[in-house]
This record gives structure tokens, sequence and C-alpha cells, in this order.
């Protein structure tokens, strides 16, 4: 039983996984009769080669950031949250409510208000799930899903029927106050001398994402939660034995999860949207699945893994207005890593393996 | 193997050979580990033939390889003679071998009758299989008193009616070479007397049976040879006629056993742990412990005797909260919670209750987590872990770790290492180095030795000694009589979930023992 | 309500339930021999497209089907890939496989047609016709005036294309398979304890891929009754969510294919009367169509809780099988 070294498996095996993902989407642009070095071109150019598109791209970053946190404490006490999407969507209805219910008299006060909100939302979208994981053993992916396409209805119906604006044929909310929009980078940026573009929707929320990262981090491997939770996550017969309640952790572990996801609606929402609309979250909650495999669970790697999915979402964009490249190849490519890293690492891992065992031989001899 | 012939079954006109099994120079390494090294054997046919050696001594291995789940490196399989290759289960059951693996292979909700047909059907089409299944269930039924009741659902049955419908697999498959693995370890003693009854049954009509345990009393009741394993080696075939059980072990073990340990006579004192009428239920709803009372003084150990299955798991895991019971637990003169939210481990270890548990991969050890992580599993909320409200102090976790390991002699002494790469021996005393470093008034132990070599052994006898002699009380579950006998003050023998009676080990012999684990109690002075 | 309308809604109904049916029935196939399937989904809308892609090209429904089950069948081979033979995640191999479904059409849809995504609508040939059972009146003369029984028999029972009457079919065939086989007994083992299957010398591989591959086929069918039958056409996400209703239904069905045919049959009812009636007034209050068409789920989810009988799944479900002793 030759193991993979820690920085193998912790860096080459995702990279690989990418490699193989990037290849295939090549291989599709080539079959649609396109250039893949010209398409990559485009991509690198629209999402990094102007603080503009940088922007975008750390927009969409952070949307992903979130997601992937939410997705990867779950994954951690064992728990396959697919419900971020649903989380994320009550999350925007929180943060719609504080910054509409409210006159908030600046930004930073709406701000904390629209954390809360956000956060109560979305954990309180995953509490029902949660319970009945904890108490009734229902599987968490089928109740989180289902979970999904019940918060889809029901945003349906709070947007048609209750916060539309009189008057508007939009499934959306009236636009937030001025007063509450939130700083944009480019701004916050300027003030210490880097010039950068504020013509895109890159905020505040960019730097909250990287402090919850951290935070997430500390929680997991700094605290006495974070331990019960990883105990757990590994083996959950053990973790009784040591006197840790397994519903308690379910619990916790998914409605930080659900927390998490639901606070992407500070960037989406209050951030760049200044309004909710129907479909405010977008797929990022799904795509957070990818980030959190892709990332190895581990908050450093999410940030990573989500900087390079802003990338290719920003990317993806300027694709479908420079070439008639559809967007959704960037789908395809997001599939792929999914595919690679979540349901096939051992094809990768056991070549490495072999070929690691036989260097070691080599090194041996 | 070169001209080997898959399967076919010679077993019908005159055999040429006496054998009905020989394996020649079989070796099976998993990656550094020689499970199996140059192992020779020769079953004669119409025999019971038993292989008896230690955990890990590669018994199951063997028999993994003869029924097609493992492929050996080398070596050679003759079944009646005929060079036979093994490559899966489909070629085993072919060459006519039946197999009974120590943890089933049943379909819960299945009927009985669809379990022995299951890959064995006459056609795509059940209804003749099930018809054709239940005219010879009844004829093997009758013939081996076999009696099981062909439309139960296999999830209703005991386990001993359970391992019944496994040895109707393996005849209704026409199996001539039987090989039963621990099949006694989840019976009742009366349930493994009727299995012997059926074993010699079948060697009556002619079929060979292969009994692999590591219980000398069973090899010396029914079998006809024995063959004895150690670390992966062939150390002897012997008749059992001829052997005694010291004989064995002395074999297995490769030494003279002397489990006398050093000891200086207790010196019970207060009482720290009472317990009355402990009663507890398992997930189906079957009483496992059937009203416990005992006690235990500080500064004595009090040893818990018994076959496997017999209640021990669960006196151990309702005393330490892992499993919900009822009746009165009293520690230090304290009633503790035996349900509901307050019955934790947490709690347990806060009355001041340590606990090595019987399992230490699945329960006393993060198998993935780091060594030092694994020194603060359970005591993840002790102060001296925390560097302030919020934060864990894992530096001072890694250093009391450091300490632990020179303590304990945990080999190698790294406490990144992650708890899966020690050895058997070495996991387990990171387990009790955590558990009896607490100094606990009350220390629970089951199988502190199990899978454990013999240098760590007697490191760890020595240790709960210790704790003992500082005036602490011990619980130690074991199914080794040795270990008990060498260890306790006191010896009380469980059978059944019930207590049968309480021993002196100085005034006691194994036969007593034995006799009280199989739940006959003998009417003294009569 | 009068009976025109009834009749019709039970006629949709029909034709709503019919590609559930398939899904369901494909899912169950697959989640009884232990590999878990979230990504029906995926399987259905790709198999509309490459059926609908395919009769748009040939204007041949027939042709059109083939590519429909040879799309699902290829994904399903990826899934089986991922949870047998790599013995990955199944339910992230689901995810995946839903993803690339939804990516992969629209980037080959909108390159082949240039219509944003979707087929150019099929024209009679390319796509199922109706058909009329005998002493049937034709589906198309008028409602009114028909008495419930000639209407039921005309309007609900008659005047679907042949999938319609496949699918129904399906549901006898599969419990016969899966009770009264050895097929049948060895795949509801291999979900039940793969190692009981591998210990009587049977693949326990060979019996997942086989379930996985017809698992693969009938969503073939689902997509090209989506996009031939149900609708002229593939539209981008034209399955929206209708595997994952299909999985609700599977788990509604407890994995049984009468139940399943029942559920099946509630959640077509359910979008039928979505579809038709937008807010419904039953005199205290006004259910919203929002709720209507959440039903599915909330059903779910109470079923799930196990206060309404509990839904065990299949015991090895969802792990991969590995050999030992």
């Amino acid at each position: 039983m030759t193991k993979l070294p820690r920085w193998a498996d912790v860096v080459l095996v995702p990279l690989i996984c990418l490699i193989i993902a990037f290849a295939f989407s090549a291989i599709l642009i080539a079959a649609i009769g396109q250039s893949p070095a010209h398409a990559i071109w485009i991509m690198i150019d629209g999402s990094l080669g102007s603080t503009y598109g940088l922007g975008y791209t750390l927009y969409f970053a952070t949307n992903f950031i979130f997601t992937g946190l939410a997705v990867s404490i779950a994954f951690q006490a064992s728990l396959f949250n697919i419900g971020g999407e649903g989380q994320a969507t009550l999350g925007g209805l929180g943060t719609a409510l504080a910054c509409l219910l409210i006159p908030w008299p600046h930004w930073s006060l709406a701000l904390m208000a629209s954390i809360l909100a956000s956060a109560a939302f979305g954990a309180a979208w995953a509490l029902l799930p949660a319970w009945l994981q904890a108490r009734r053993g229902s599987h968490i992916v089928i109740t989180t899903m289902m979970f999904n396409f019940i918060a889809y209805a029901l945003m349906n119906y709070v947007l048609v029927n209750i916060l539309r604006p009189q008057g508007s044929m939009d499934p959306a909310t009236a636009r937030f106050p001025v007063t509450v929009n939130l700083p944009k980078l480019g701004d916050i940026l300027g003030v210490v001398g880097i010039p950068f573009s504020s013509k895109n929707p890159a905020n505040i929320s960019f730097l909250i994402a990287i402090a919850l990262a951290f935070a997430v981090w500390v929680l997991l491997w700094h605290t006495r939660l974070g331990y019960a939770l990883r105990a757990f996550g590994k083996q959950e017969k053990a973790a009784i034995y040591a006197g840790i309640d397994p519903v308690r952790i379910t619990i916790y572990a998914l409605l930080l999860s659900g927390g998490i996801s639901g606070l992407m609606a500070i960037n989406a929402v209050q951030g760049a949207a200044h309004r909710l609309v129907l479909n405010s979250v977008e797929g990022a909650g799904f795509i957070g699945i990818a980030v959190a495999l892709m990332g190895r669970n581990h908050p450093f790697g999410i940030v990573l893994a989500s900087l390079l999915f802003g990338f290719l979402y920003q990317g993806g964009t300027q694709l479908a207005l420079g070439t008639t490249i559809p967007r959704e190849v960037i789908t395809v490519l997001q599939a792929l890593v999914i595919l690679f890293t979540g349901a096939l690492p051992y094809m990768v891992q056991r070549p490495l393996e072999a070929l690691f065992a036989r260097l070691a031989r080599k090194e041996a001899a | 193997m070169a001209q080997a012939t898959t399967g076919g079954r010679q077993a019908t006109a005159a055999p040429l050979s006496p054998y009905a099994i020989e394996l020649k120079g079989i070796s099976k390494s998993f990656g550094p580990v020689r499970a199996n090294r140059d192992i020779n054997i020769a079953v004669p046919r119409g025999t019971i033939h038993g292989i008896i050696g230690e955990n890990g001594a590669g018994k199951s291995t063997l028999m993994s390889i003869l029924y097609g789940f493992y492929r050996a490196d080398a070596g050679t399989i003759l079944i009646n003679g005929h060079e036979t290759a093994i490559p899966d289960s489909q070629s085993a059951i072919r060459a006519g071998i039946g197999m009974v693996f120590q943890h089933f292979k049943l379909v819960q909700n299945f009927t009985v009758l669809e379990n022995v047909i299951l890959g064995a059907e006459d056609g795509a089409l059940l209804n003749t299989s099930l018809a054709r299944a239940r005219k010879v269930l009844g004829e093997l039924s009758r013939e081996y008193d076999l009696d099981v009741d062909p439309d139960a659902l296999v999830e209703d049955l005991s386990v001993g009616h359970q391992q019944r419908v496994e040895i109707l697999k393996a005849l209704y498959r026409q199996a001539d070479i039987l090989i039963l693995d621990e099949p006694t370890g989840v019976l009742t003693p009366e349930e493994a007397d009727h299995l012997f009854r059926i074993l010699q049954g079948l060697k009556d009509q002619g079929k060979t049976v292969i009994l692999i345990t590591h219980k000398l009393r069973e090899i010396m009741a029914v079998t006809d040879n024995v063959s004895v394993m150690r670390r992966g080696t062939m150390v002897g075939t012997v008749k059992t006629s001829q052997t005694s059980p010291e004989a064995l072990a002395e074999l297995m073990v490769g030494r003279k056993v002397l489990l006398e340990v050093e000891k200086k006579p207790a010196a019970p004192g207060r009482l720290v742990l009472d317990v009355r009428d402990l009663r507890v239920k398992d997930d189906a709803g079957v009483e496992r412990l059937k009203g416990i009372s005992l006690s235990i003084r500080a500064g004595e150990i009090l040893g818990i005797a018994g076959v496997a299955g017999n209640g021990q798991s669960e006196l151990l895991e309702a005393l330490g909260g892992i499993a919900d019971a009822t009746g009165h637990v009293v520690m230090n003169g304290v009633e503790l919670p035996l349900a509901g939210r307050r019955n934790n481990g947490q709690t347990r270890r806060a009355a001041g209750i340590s606990h090595v548990p019987e399992d230490r991969q699945s329960l006393g050890l993060i198998m993935d987590f780091t060594a030092w992580e694994n020194i603060g599993f359970g005591y993840h909320n002790a102060p001296e872990y925390q560097r302030n409200a919020l934060l864990m102090n894992n530096a001072a976790l890694r250093a009391d770790t450091e300490r632990k390991m020179a303590t304990f002699d945990v080999r190698p002494p790294i406490p990144t290492l992650a708890a899966k790469s020690f050895s058997g021996g070495n996991q387990q005393k990171i387990v009790v180095a955590r558990e009896i470093e607490r100094n606990p008034d009350l220390l629970l132990v089951g199988q502190p030795t199990r899978g454990v070599d013999i240098g760590a052994i007697e490191f760890i006898h020595k240790q709960i000694l210790g704790l003992r002699d500082a005036g602490k009380a011990i619980l130690l579950v074991s199914v080794e009589l040795d270990e008990i006998m060498g260890l306790a003050d006191r010896i009380l023998v469980m059978f059944d979930g019930r207590i049968m009676g309480e021993r002196d080990p100085e005034k006691t012999n194994e036969r007593e023992l034995g006799l009280l684990m199989a739940g006959i109690t003998e009417t003294k002075g009569a | 309500m009068e009976l025109a309308s009834f009749l019709q809604i039970l006629d949709s109904t029909v034709r709503l339930a019919t590609p559930l049916l398939f899904a369901c029935i494909a899912g169950l196939y697959s989640e009884r021999s232990g590999v878990f399937d979230i990504g029906l989904e995926g399987k259905m809308l790709v198999a509309a497209f490459a059926a609908a892609s395919a009769s748009y090209a040939t204007g041949n429904v027939w042709i059109g089907t083939a590519a429909g089950i040879g799309a699902a069948l290829l994904f399903a081979a990826i899934h089986g890939l991922a949870s047998i033979t790599f013995r990955g995640n199944q339910l992230i191999s689901g995810v995946a496989i839903n993803f690339l479904a939804s990516g992969l059409t629209v980037v080959l849809g909108s390159t082949w047609f240039k219509l944003g995504g979707q087929t150019p609508a099929l024209t009679d040939g390319a796509r199922f016709a109706d058909i009329t059972l005998p002493f049937a009146r034709p589906a198309t003369e008028s409602l009114s005036g028909v008495g419930f029984v000639s209407g039921f028999y005309s309007h609900v029972i008659s005047g679907h294309s042949i999938l319609v009457y496949v699918a129904l079919l399906l549901v006898p065939a599969t419990w016969w398979l899966l009770y009264r086989t050895r097929f049948g007994l060895r795949l509801r083992a291999v979900g039940e304890n793969p190692a009981a299957v591998d210990t009587a010398g049977v693949s326990v591989v060979a019996l997942r891929y086989s379930a996985v591959a017809i698992t693969g086929l009938l969503c073939g069918l689902a997509g090209a009754y989506m996009s031939m039958g149900l609708s002229a056409g593939f539209l981008r996400e034209m399955t929206a969510g209708r595997g994952y209703i299909a999985l609700a239904a599977l788990i509604f069905a407890k994995w049984r294919p009468w139940y399943a045919l029942a559920a099946c049959m509630l959640f077509g009812l359910l979008d039928a009367v979505a579809i038709r009636f937008q807010n419904i007034d039953i005199g205290l209050l006004v259910i919203p169509v929002q709720f209507t068409q959440a039903l599915p789920y909330i059903l779910t989810v109470i079923i799930l809780a196990g206060f309404v009988g509990k839904a065990i799944p299949p015991r090895a479900g969802g792990e991969p099988y590995v050999k030992e002793r």
C-alpha cells in the first residue's frame, strides 16, 4: 500500500484533474469548429487583461468562495449539502428584507444587518433538512435538493405576490436605496492608491469572503466545534464514543453551511444587483460543489479554486461576446472538473500511486 | 499454475488422492505485509480439520485464497489430487468448496429459500428453482439436523439459524468441502454445540470440514487433525488425539505461554462504582443486558469473562455513555444518567471514568487524525488543551502527545503521523496512554491486547496493574481467559446478558470458568 | 368543473406522467442494484437533445429514438465507470452528469442549429404520432357532448403516442422481471448485500453495469418522448427538473414498480393542474400555483421524514463494493 506523498495528493491530483477537464473542453471547442487557443486567449484577456475584467472575475469568485466554503464545511462532517442554491436564494430574501424594510443611514449598518439576515435565512432553510437528517435519518442529499425546488417556488410566490412593486411586471423587488450600496473594490483600492476599475460589481464582499475563509480555517482546525465536526465526519461511531453528540453536530454543521451559503447574497444582491430578482444565485450554489472538491475541502484551496472558477465564468462571458462559442462551454468544463475531482479521483490517484511506488523502488535500488 | 484446470468436479468416482485439499507453497503479500509464507497443508477427505492461530496469523487470508477471494502470489492448490486454479468464488463453488464466513453473506430482507438459490438458480425464471430448492432444503434439513423455515425472512432469524442458512447454501451447491471461519464467535454455547453436532454429521456423510478458530476448546472437541499457524507460516500439523491444549498454545504463540503477571495482592478501598440492575436493549429491541449488578472498589481489578457477544460490549457501552440503559449506576456516590442527552462520553469523563474501548480502530481512534489529535480525542474540551474561551491550544496538545509517546514507548514517536500509520500495538498504546494518563477513578478496559504483539501486551498489562496499585478501580473485559486470570482480583462470568457467578482467580481454574461461560452452573457442595 | 376540462386534465396527466414514469423506472433499476442516480435529469436532457437532433437530420423518429438512447447510454456508462469501476462518489458523479448534459446540449445545439440552443421544430414524420385505439374517436374531435366513458376512453386512454403505452407496459414488465426472474433476484440482492452475490459466485460488477445500462436505455426513451412526443423539438433545459421529480417519485414509491406508477400519475396530475389553472380558489383560501408546483417536492420531504410510512432505500445503495473477508 504505497500512499501518495501529501503534496502530490493535495496539489498534483487536482491539477491533473483540471488538465484533463481542460483537455476535454478544448476538444469540444475544436469539435465545434473553433480554435481552443484563441478561446483561451479571449478568456484570459477578458478576465485578467484589465482591472475591469479582473473585477468581474473577483465578483464571481466571491460568490464561489461563499458557496464553496458552505459545501466544504458540511463535507468535513461527511454531509453532502447540495442545497446551497436554495439556501443562497433564501439568503437573498434576508438581505432584501434587511435593505428594504429599514431606512439605513449608512451602508456599514445595512451591511451588518444584511450579514445577519442573509446568514439567518440561509441557515433557517437548512434547518429542517438538518433536523430530518439528524433525527429521522432522511438523506440530506435528497432533502436539500427538494428544498432547492421549494425555495424557487417560494421565492417566485414572494416576489410575484408580495415584494413586487405596484405596476412592475418583473418578478423582482424594488431597487434598494442608494445608501445601502456597498463600496466597490475599485473605490477601496483607490484609497490605498491602487488604480482599479469601479465599473464592475466587485465590492467589499470579496474582502469579507477572504476573512470568512480564514475564519472557517480557524473554526475547523483550532476550535472544539471544528474538532468535533471533523471527528464526526471521519468516524461517526468513534465520535459517539468520545461523547460528541451526533444530532447536535449534524445540525450545527448544516446550519453553518446554510448560513454561509446565505451570505452569498451580500455580494450578489446587496453588492451587485441592488435588488432581489428571481434567480439571484445563478447556479453558484452548485458551483460551490465543484469549488469544494477542487479545493480539497480546505479554505485556502477553496479560495484558489474560486478564483479559478471566477476566471472561467468571466472568461466564459467574454467568449460568448467575442466568439460564437456559447458560454455553456464553461458549464461543461465545470461538469468535467466535478467528475474528475469528485467522482473519479481514483482514476488519477491509482496511476500516480503506481508511478510514485516505482520511483521509490528505483531510489531504494 | 501452468496446466491448471478451472473448476471441474472430480469427487464423484473413486478418487485418486486421499486428500480433499492440498495446498503447496502458498504465499500471499499485501504490500509489505506477508500474510502467508510458503504454506503447505494436506487435508484428508472425510475429516474435520482445524486451523488454529492467533488473530492476524494468516488463517483467514489462506481460506480466502482457497475460496477465490484473493489470488495467491505463489503456490498450487490441489482439490482431490487435481491441480485447480481458483481465480474467483465461482470456480471455488464448482470445485466443491463451500464457505461459511465469520460475517454472514446473506441478504437480510430475502427469505431463506431466496438466499439459498441466489447464484445457483436453475434457469432464468424463479418458479422452478424455488420449487426444487424447497424440496432439496427439506431433505438436507432432515439429513443434517439443520432445521430452518424456508419461508422465513433472514432478518427475523437468530444468529445461529442464519449460520445454518449459510451451511445450507453451501450444501445446496453440493459442496464436498466446507470451510467455517470462526463460526462460534457469535454463537451461544448451546448453538455452538448444535453446530458441532452438524459438523459431525457432515463428516459422517463423507464431507470434509475445515474449522478455522483461535479457540483451543473447539479444536480439542471436534477436530481430527489440527494445523497451527503463526505469523503467516504453518508451524505444524498434528493429530488432535495426540496433542494437548498446552502444546497447541505453545505452538500458536511460539514460546511457553507464561501469562502469570507479577502482581501484589490487591488492597481494595472505598466503593467507586456501584451498578444495580443494568439493562440494555439493542436496536431491534432485544434485551442484551438482562439486569447486571456489580460493584468495584478502589485499588482492584474486576474481570469480566465470557464468550464474545454475551453482553460484555453492551456493559462497556452503557457504562461508557455510548448506549442507553436502564437501572442505576452510582459513581463516587453520584448517580449517573443512563439515557437522554446527559448520557454521553463527555459526562462520563467528567465523572472520572476513562474508557479503552474494545475496538480501537472503529471507536478508540480517528484513523485519519494525527497522533496528537487522537491524544485529545474525547478530551478535546479539557481546559489544559484550550488557549482561551474560543480557541484550542494545539501546541499544548502536541507537547502532551510527545510526553505520552515517550512514557508509553510509542513507536515511531512522531505526533504528526496519522493513527492509521501506526502498528496495532502502537495504536493501542496511544489509546491506553490517553486514557490511563487521565488518572481516572475508574478505568473501563475492553480487550486491551487484541491484535497486539507480545511485547506490547506485557507493557499494557503492567500499566493496568500500575493504575490499580495507584488506588484506582478497573473493569476489565476480555475474551482471553489467561488475561482475566492473570490480571483480575475478582472474576465475574457473563453469559447471555447475565452474570453467572463470581470467582476468585486464585481458587478457580479454566475448566470451572469455561463451564460458567457456557451457561452451566454446577451445584456446589451437593 | 365541466367534464371536458376534467378529461383534458386527465389527458395531460397521462402525457406529463410518461417521461416521469420512464425516468422513475430507470432510476429504480439503478438504485435497486445499489447505484444511486441523481443524474436522471442529465441523461433525459441529453437524450431529448440527441433524439430531436437526429430526428431533425433524418426526418425519422426511430433514428431519433435510437440516438436518444445512445446518448443516454453513453452518459450511463460514465456514471457506471465512476460508481462501479472507480468506486467514486455516486452522488457527485450524478451532479457532474447533470451539468455535463446541461452544458453540452446548449453548446452543440447552438453550434449546429444556430437557434440559441434549441432544435428547429420537428415536422410530422420526425415526431411520434398519436395512436387512435379501436372504437375511439380521433383525439382531434371536439370534446363537447361526449359521455364520460366514451370520452375517457377516447381522450385519456386512446390518442397517445406509442411511448406512452410502452411506459405503461414497463410497470408490469419491471415487476415481473424484479420478482419472478433470476436477473431480478440477483438485482435486488446486489442492492441489498453485494457480498452475498459475490460469494455466491455472481459478478457484482456485471450486475450493476447491466442495471445502469437499463437505466440509460429508459432515460433515453424518457428524453425521446420529451422532445419528440410531448414537444416538437428540443428546447434548452427542457426537462426542467423532471429527473428530480422522477427521483422524488421513486422515493415516494419506495423503489417499487406499481407504486412508481401511482406516484408518477400523482405528480403528473399536479403538473397538469398547475399548467391549466394558475391559482386555485377553494373558497376559504387561494392556493397559489407555486404551491402546486412545489407539492411533489414537499410530499417527498414528508415521505423522507418517515412520518407517513418510512422509505427505506436499498441497503447497499451509494456504497461502492469492495471485496473483503
